[in-house]
C-alpha cells in the first residue's frame, strides 16, 4: 500500500518470566509518522514489550525488525543507536544529576566521552558541550523546565519527573519513541501540555508507541490503537473501532 | 583420589553449614555479609571459652556456642545493620559496613584470645582403615561429618516442613513476592539470623575440631562461602549445600594438579568460571 | 633540634599520605563516580609494588630478576600489569550485579597475596623483595624525604588533574549517570560495560601507580604489606571520611585518616608489651566503628560530591 511506510514490525515475540507468560506470541506493526497507542489492563505485558523492543530483555522467541533490520536481541545502546529511545513507567531521573545533566548526556558520538579527546583535545570537547547545551536548554525551554535547569533532578516532582523523561527523548535523534505510560500521576494541566508536545514532536516527524491508560488521551491522540490482554494481541483498530469493542469492554471490566 | 574425596565431602559439608547461612541473609537482606566468616569464626572461639575456659564438655559448648552466636547476631542486626538500613542505604553500603563489622570481630577475637592458633584438645586422633574403600580416617573426622550431615539435615527437614522454614525460602527466593503475600518478612528476618549465625557458629566449631582456631580463620572461609554460595545460586540453601559440596570436593581434588598452598585459588576460579558461564548460579532462574 | 625531628616525621607520615592519596583517587574513580565496588585494592597495589620491583632491582638470584630497569620504566610496568589485572577481573564480573565484583576482587586480591607468598622463583616467597632502587639515592642529603615527598606530590597532582578533566568531561557524565541508574545510561546509548571497563582499569591502573611509590621509598616489599586492613579497608575509610565522588575529599580523607592512624600508632607505641598489642588490636576495632559512623551520620563524607 502506498504510503505504508512501516517503521517496527515485531513478529511472533514470546517472553516468559518462570510459569508467567509476560508476552504471549505478539504480532504487530507501527506506520512511520503515526502515534500508535497500545493499550491493555495492568499485567497485559506493555511494558514487558517495551524492554524487549529496547534491547532490556531479549525475546524467548519472536523477531524484531527496525527500519528494515532485525534488531531483537541486540542490547540497549545498540538499539538506541538505531534511533530508538524508549522511557520508563516509573521516572528513572538521574537523582544526583542536574536536570540539565540528565539531558546533556544524552546526545550521541560526544568526542568528549572518548578518553584520549577528554584528556588532550579539551576545546574540541568544549565546543561541542556548549552546542550540546544550548540544545538541551531548547528542550528545557520547550517543556518548561527551564527554570529547573540546574535542580537535581531528585527534587523534581512526579510530574516534573515524567516530562524529564519525556525531554531525554528529545535529545536524541530518535525515528521511534516509546513512551511508558506517560501521562500517569499527571495533573490535568500537564496532560494538555503533553500531548501538545507530543503532538509537536509528531508533526517534526518522529513517530510513537505509546502505552498509556488514560482512555481520553488515547482516544484523542492515538490511531491507531492496539489492545493487548494476558501477554496476547487482543485488537488492532481506530480508537472509534477499540471504542465500540466489546472484547475490549470486557477485558478491560474483567481486569 | 578417593581418600581425597572423602575429605572434600568433610570439608564440603563443613563449608555448606556456613553457606547456608550467607545465602538465606543474602537473599532476604539482599546484602553480601562479608562479616559471616568471622560469625563462623567468632562461634568456634565462643566453644572454645565454653570449653576451655568453663570447662564443659564439648556436647555442651556446642549447643551453647550456636545458641549464643545466634543470640550476638540478631543483637549485630539491631544495633549494625538495621540503622543503615532504616537510613535507606544501598547494598554496597551495607557490605562495606559488614567488612567493617568483619575487621571488628576479628580483632575483638584476638583481643580476647590472641592471634595464636588455639585448639579445643590435644589429643591425637589416630586414623584407621575403612575396610573395603581403603580410605584412612580417624574417629573424630567421623564425627565431625556425622554432625554437619545431621545439622544439614536437620536444616533440610526444617525448610522443607515448617511454615517458618517455607516462609524463609520463599522470601530469600524474592522478597517482594513474600512482602505481597503477606508473610510476616520482620519475624523472617528475626529467624534468618538465628539460624544462620547458628549453623555458622557450627560450622565454625567443626573446622577448628578438624584444623585449629586462628583469628584469621573466618577470612579464609570467606571465599570459600560466597563461592558456594554463588554457585549454588543466591538465595537456595539446597544450592548452598551443593555448591558447599562441589567446593570442598574441588578443593581437596585439586591438590593432586597443584600446589596446596593454592586451594584457596579454587574457590576463585570456580566462582568465575561460574559466573562466565552461568552467573546466576546452578539452581537458579534468577537474571542478574 | 626537636623541631626538625617532628619535621622529619611529618615528611615521613606525609609520604605514606601522599601513597594513600594516589589509591584514593583510584577508588574514587572507581567507587565515588562509576559506583564500582572494588574490595581488592590489595591486590593492585600489590602488583604495582612488586612489578616495578622486580623490574628495577639488581639481578637477584633468589627472585625473578630483577632486570634493573630505570624507575621510570618499572613504574609503567606497574601501570600496565595493574590495568591487565584490573580488565581480567572486570571481564566477568561487570556485566553483572554490583557485589560480584566486589567477591571477585577480594578473591583476587587474596590468590594474588598466595602466588605472592609462594611463588619464590618469582617474588621470593614471604621473604620479600630487597634492595628496590630509590630515585637519585645519593642526592639531596639529609632532605631526601623531602624530595620524595615532592615526587609522590608531583604524582598525585598529576592523576588529580587528569581525573578532574575527565570528570568534568562528557566521560565523567556517563560514569555519574551509570552509578545512578545504570540502564538509563544504557537507554540513552551509553555502552554500560565499555565505561565500567574504563573506570576499573583507569583506576587500578592509578592503585597500581600508588604501589610503585610505596616499593620505591620503603625498599623492600612483602607478601604482609598488602592485607585487607592496610591495603584494602583503610582506604575505603579515607575515601568515606574524605568524600566519596569528590577528589578534593579523596585527598582530604587519605590525609588525615593517615595522620590520625599514625598518631595512635605513636600512641599505642608507648603502651608497655602487653598492651601494646591489645591496644594495636583496639585501633582497628575503632578504626571500623569509625567508618560506620561514617555511613550512618555523614555518609556524604567530609567534602560532599559538590
Ligand atoms: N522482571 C519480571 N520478572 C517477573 N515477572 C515479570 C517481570 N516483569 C513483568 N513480569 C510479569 O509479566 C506480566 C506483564 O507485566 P507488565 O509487562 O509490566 O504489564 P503491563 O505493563 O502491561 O502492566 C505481569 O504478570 C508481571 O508480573
Ligand atoms: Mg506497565
Amino acid at each position: 500500500m502506498a504510503g505504508d511506510d512501516v517503521i517496527l514490525v515485531v513478529e511472533d515475540v514470546v517472553k516468559r518470566f518462570g510459569g508467567v507468560v509476560a508476552v504471549d506470541h505478539c504480532s504487530f506493526s507501527v506506520r512511520r509518522g503515526t502515534i500508535t497507542g497500545l493499550i491493555g489492563p495492568n499485567g497485559a505485558g506493555k511494558t514487558t514489550l517495551f524492554n524487549i523492543i529496547a534491547g532490556f530483555y531479549r525475546p524467548d522467541s519472536g523477531r524484531i525488525w527496525f527500519e528494515g533490520r532485525r534488531i531483537d536481541g541486540l542490547p540497549p545502546h545498540r538499539i538506541f543507536a538505531r534511533k530508538i529511545a524508549r522511557t520508563f513507567q516509573i521516572p528513572r531521573e538521574l537523582k544526583r544529576m542536574t536536570v540539565l545533566e540528565n539531558l546533556m548526556l544524552v546526545p550521541e558520538h560526544q568526542c568528549g566521552e572518548r578518553l584520549f579527546d577528554a584528556w588532550f583535545r579539551p576545546r574540541r570537547v568544549r565546543r561541542q558541550e556548549e552546542a550540546i547545551r544550548r540544545q538541551a536548554e531548547e528542550v528545557l525551554k520547550f517543556v518548561k523546565l527551564d527554570h529547573l535547569r540546574d535542580a537535581y533532578a531528585a527534587n523534581l516532582s512526579g510530574g516534573q519527573k515524567k516530562l524529564l523523561e519525556l525531554a531525554r527523548t528529545m535529545m536524541s535523534e530518535a525515528r521511534l519513541i516509546l513512551l511508558d505510560e506517560p501521562g500517569a500521576g499527571v495533573n490535568p494541566t500537564l496532560m494538555r501540555d503533553l500531548v501538545g508536545y507530543i503532538q509537536h514532536l509528531r508533526e517534526m516527524g518522529r513517530t510513537f508507541l505509546l502505552i498509556e491508560h488514560d482512555m481520553d488521551l488515547v482516544m484523542e491522540i492515538c490511531n491507531p490503537v492496539i489492545v493487548m490482554s494476558n501477554g496476547r494481541l487482543l485488537m488492532e483498530g481506530t480508537p472509534e473501532e477499540v471504542r465500540r469493542d466489546p472484547r475490549v469492554l470486557e477485558v478491560y471490566l474483567g481486569a | 583420589m578417593l581418600q581425597l574425596a572423602v575429605y572434600g565431602v568433610i570439608s564440603g559439608s563443613i563449608l555448606a553449614l556456613g553457606a547456608i547461612g550467607l545465602t538465606l541473609v543474602y537473599g532476604i537482606l539482599n546484602f553480601a555479609n562479608f562479616a559471616h566468616g568471622d560469625l563462623m569464626a567468632l562461634g568456634a572461639y565462643l566453644a572454645l571459652f565454653f570449653k576451655v575456659g568453663l570447662g564443659l564438655p564439648m556436647w555442651l559448648a556446642f549447643p551453647l556456642s550456636m545458641l549464643s552466636t545466634a543470640f550476638i547476631a540478631v543483637g549485630l542486626d539491631r544495633v549494625w545493620f538495621r540503622p543503615l538500613r532504616q537510613r535507606g542505604a544501598g547494598v554496597v553500603l551495607l557490605a562495606i559496613s559488614s567488612l567493617a563489622l568483619a575487621l571488628i570481630l576479628r580483632n575483638i577475637i584476638r583481643m580476647l584470645w590472641s592471634p595464636q592458633a588455639r585448639y579445643y584438645s590435644r589429643t591425637i586422633h589416630f586414623p584407621f582403615t575403612v575396610p573395603l574403600l581403603q580410605v584412612r580416617i580417624n574417629w573424630q573426622q567421623v564425627l565431625i561429618f556425622g554432625v554437619a550431615l545431621g545439622l544439614v539435615i536437620l536444616v533440610t527437614l526444617f525448610l522443607q516442613r515448617t511454615k517458618l522454614g517455607k516462609a524463609m525460602r520463599a522470601t530469600a527466593d524474592n522478597f517482594q513476592l513474600a512482602l505481597v503475600s503477606g508473610i510476616d518478612t520482620e519475624r523472617v528476618v528475626l529467624w534468618t539470623w538465628l539460624l544462620g549465625a547458628a549453623l555458622a557458629a557450627a560450622g565454625g566449631i567443626l573446622l577448628g575440631m578438624s584444623v585449629r582456631l586462628q583469628p584469621i580463620m573466618g577470612w579464609d572461609l570467606l571465599l570459600p562461602i560466597f563461592a558456594a554460595t554463588i554457585l549454588g545460586s543466591i538465595g537456595s540453601p539446597y544450592g548452598a549445600m551443593a555448591g558447599a559440596l562441589i567446593i570442598g570436593l574441588a578443593e581437596e581434588l585439586s591438590t593432586q594438579f597443584i600446589p596446596t598452598e593454592y586451594k584457596g585459588a579454587v574457590s576463585l576460579l570456580l566462582l568465575v568460571v561460574v559466573l562466565l558461564v552461568r552467573p546466576q548460579g546452578l539452581f537458579g532462574g534468577r537474571r542478574r | 633540634m626537636e623541631l626538625s625531628g617532628l619535621l622529619a616525621a611529618l615528611v615521613f607520615t606525609s609520604i605514606f599520605a601522599g601513597i594513600y592519596a594516589l589509591l584514593c583517587l583510584g577508588l574514587n574513580l572507581q567507587w565515588g563516580f562509576t559506583g564500582l565496588f572494588n574490595i581488592g585494592i590489595a591486590g593492585f597495589y600489590a602488583i604495582g609494588a612488586y612489578t616495578t620491583a622486580i623490574l628495577t632491582t639488581p639481578p637477584s638470584p633468589y627472585h625473578l630478576g630483577g632486570f634493573q630497569l630505570p624507575i621510570p620504566v618499572g613504574l609503567l610496568g606497574a601501570l600496565l600489569t595493574s590495568g591487565v589485572l584490573a580488565y581480567l577481573i572486570g571481564k566477568p564480573t561487570l556485566r553483572l550485579r554490583e557485589d560480584y565484583l566486589a567477591i571477585a576482587t577480594i578473591g583476587i586480591a587474596e590468590t594474588l597475596r598466595l602466588v605472592l607468598k609462594n611463588e619464590a622463583w618469582l617474588t621470593n616467597g614471604v621473604q620479600g623483595l630487597r634492595d628496590i632502587p630509590r630515585p637519585l639515592p645519593g642526592a639531596f642529603g639529609r632532605a631526601y624525604d623531602l624530595f620524595y615527598l615532592g615526587l609522590v606530590v608531583g604524582a598525585i597532582v598529576v592523576v588529580y588533574v587528569a581525573s578532574e578533566r575527565l570528570i568534568r568531561a562528557p566521560w565523567g557524565r556517563v560514569l555519574r549517570a551509570i552509578r545512578e541508574d545504570e540502564d538509563v545510561a544504557a537507554s540513552v546509548g551509553k555502552d554500560v560495560f565499555r565505561f565500567k571497563m574504563q573506570a576499573l582499569v583507569l583506576g587500578s591502573m592509578v592503585m597500581g601507580l600508588g604501589g610503585g611509590f610505596y616499593a620505591h621509598y620503603v625498599k623492600f616489599i612483602s607478601p604482609e604489606t598488602f592485607n585487607p586492613l592496610m591495603g584494602t579497608f583503610i582506604v575505603w575509610v579515607m575515601l568515606m571520611a574524605g568524600g566519596s565522588g569528590n577528589n578534593r575529599g579523596a585527598l582530604l580523607g587519605a590525609f588525615i585518616v593517615w595522620g590520625l592512624w599514625s598518631l595512635s600508632d605513636l600512641v599505642t607505641g608507648l603502651l608497655p608489651p602487653p598492651l601494646d598489642t591489645r591496644a594495636s588490636y583496639l585501633r582497628v576495632i575503632l578504626i571500623g566503628l569509625v567508618l560506620q559512623g561514617i555511613l550512618l551520620k555523614r555518609p556524604q563524607g567530609l567534602l560532599p560530591e559538590r
